[in-house]
């Protein structure tokens, strides 16, 4: 039973991992960059709700959904300000600039909201389901993280596989210059998957602090590598993937720190990692690129 | 029959070097015209210009009365000026259906004309409607070519750029892609047509332009530069 519920808390913990994740995988499958960024957006994402609801006490479903308006500016923007005028630059400039805008968010961050911890007030509302006669405790937060990431894969899914804008980000993933003839607007397509992945962040924002709550300006740093990892783990730029690698991290996680040891979990997670990328250099779903001439 | 296309003293840079000098042709409404030259001539580089991939240094190119060499790539589709890129750059993990949904990407006319346009290509390009629910990646190299076509046709244009369609095609496909052109060609598209292939390419055509190292050294009839000596021994294989 005590299996289950580590089992169960990780599944949860891989969700928000999971969510994460898409961002970075969707990102990097469409703009071809890694925004290391990406997790100090969920940090904002999660002061915006912390301030929404804890502090103005307004409604927990209308603080996330401030929060995910804001975040989905806050991408775009960084997006437009800082990464479209590097379109064709080397990858390693990129990089480098998404680093700094990462430092760039925290340090602001810092300087607004102070470095102190701050206690978040849980966005979940739900009593926790006690089964087996009490000996299996799920928390309203672990039910709500899991069903908000498995509702939004879906919708995902749905949404890249069954539209035509989905289908347009399909084909600037494979072939930007061809997209661009059949008359795909490539801007506003990498806006776009910028806008659904902070959106997505500030999801995951909410439900990280709600699960552990402090919040700091560093909070988005480690889960933000993690997801990172996740993404990789599952194969970069699949949003199945993403969602596997996230699971199965979270669970990883979740279980070393149970059964081996707490200090040496993170250890662990990133030392799965580098097995799985010597078994299987792709990702567990990552596709080989097969080039047909 | 207008001008439909022309290109004026274009001039295109990569870095320092000066890919095509001053390069300066026309195509007329309903025609086929062919733009042929070895490797490295520029010919791929001038497609690219007028589809809007690359920009010009200097000159200008006009489409139907609009001046496409200041806009950008997916704009000018919505012209009706439609590119089948060389290496055919289908949609591999988009299935033959999506990628000729992907070509009718910009068409607002509605889901009856664009099926009307869907059965138009099924009844041009059998072998597509077989394959319809297969990844473009496990097509053969004809076939991948065939659906660059089609799906170039699925946003109804009224002109088609054609980059290298025989590259790496056996005899008997080149054969059949290039009637594929002809029959595109008499359906009213006006087709312009970037070949190594001078032999086919001429055949087809009804003006050629010959493309060496960034600019235009012949131009005329094609049956007539078919017949050119020193055409014939440059592009012919003519002792």
């Amino acid at each position: 039973m005590q299996f289950l519920t580590y089992l169960i808390n990780g599944i949860s913990l891989g969700s928000v991992y999971a969510l994460i994740a898409l961002g970075y995988t969707m990102v990097y499958g469409i703009a071809k960059m890694l925004n290391f960024a990406h997790g100090d957006v969920i940090m904002i994402g999660s002061y915006v709700v912390f301030f929404a609801f804890g502090s103005f006490g307004l409604n927990p479903i209308v603080s996330v959904l401030l929060s995910m308006v804001v975040c989905t500016i806050l991408g775009i923007t960084i997006e437009r300000v800082a990464y479209r005028p590097l379109r064709g630059a080397p990858s390693l400039a990129v990089l480098i600039t998404a680093i700094g805008v990462s430092y760039l968010l925290q340090q602001v961050a810092q300087l607004l909201w102070k470095s102190d911890p701050k206690s978040f007030k849980s966005v979940v509302g739900l009593q926790p389901v006690s089964m087996f006669g009490g000996q299996l405790v799920i928390s309203g937060e672990t039910i709500v993280t899991i069903a908000a990431c498995i509702v939004i894969m879906i919708a995902l899914t749905l949404f890249i596989n069954h539209t035509s804008t989905g289908h347009a980000m399909l084909a600037v993933s494979e072939d930007r210059g061809a997209a661009q003839l059949m008359g795909v607007n490539v801007n506003a397509t990498i806006s776009l998957t910028f806008a659904i992945g902070s959106a997505l962040a500030a999801v995951a924002g909410a439900l990280l602090c709600s699960s552990y709550p402090t919040l700091q300006p560093t909070t988005g740093a480690m889960p933000g590598i993690k997801a990172f990892v996740a993404a990789v783990f599952g194969g970069i730029g699949s949003i199945p993937g993403a969602f596997i690698g996230g699971i199965l991290l979270g669970v990883i996680e979740n279980l070393s720190k149970a059964y081996i040891s707490t200090q040496l979990s993170d250890a662990i997670v990133f030392m799965v990692l580098i097995v799985v990328l010597l078994v299987k250099p792709t990702g567990l779903l990552g596709k080989k690129i097969n080039v047909k001439v | 029959m207008g001008e439909m296309l022309s290109v004026k003293n274009i001039n295109v840079f990569y870095g320092s070097i000066h890919a095509i000098r001053d390069v300066s042709f026309y195509v007329n409404e309903g025609e086929i015209v062919t733009l042929i030259g070895a490797n490295g001539a520029g010919k791929t580089t001038t497609m690219h210009a007028i589809s809007g991939l690359l920009k010009l240094e200097r000159g200008e190119i006009d489409y139907c009365g609009h001046v496409i060499s200041k806009m950008e790539a997916h704009k000018i589709i919505r012209l009706g000026l439609a590119q089948v890129p060389e290496g055919r750059r289908v949609f591999s993990g988009l299935t033959v259906q999506q990628n000729l949904q992907m070509g009718a990407y910009t068409r607002k006319d509605g889901k009856e004309a664009v099926q009307n346009d869907f059965d138009m290509v099924f009844d041009l390009l059998p072998r597509l409607k077989e394959r319809r629910n297969q990844p473009a990646g496990t097509l053969s190299g004809g076939e991948q070519q065939m659906l660059a076509i089609g799906r170039a046709l699925m946003c109804k244009p009224k002109m088609l750029l054609l980059d290298e369609p025989s590259m790496g095609l056996s005899p008997l496909l080149v054969k059949e892609i290039f009637k594929i052109i002809r029959d595109v060609n008499r359906n009213g598209v006006t087709v312009l047509l970037v070949e190594q292939n001078a032999k086919m390419a001429l055949e087809i055509a009804n003006r050629a332009y010959v493309l060496e190292t960034g600019t235009i050294k012949m131009e005329g009839e094609a049956t007539e530069l078919a017949n050119n000596i020193e055409v014939r021994k440059a592009y012919l294989g003519a002792q």
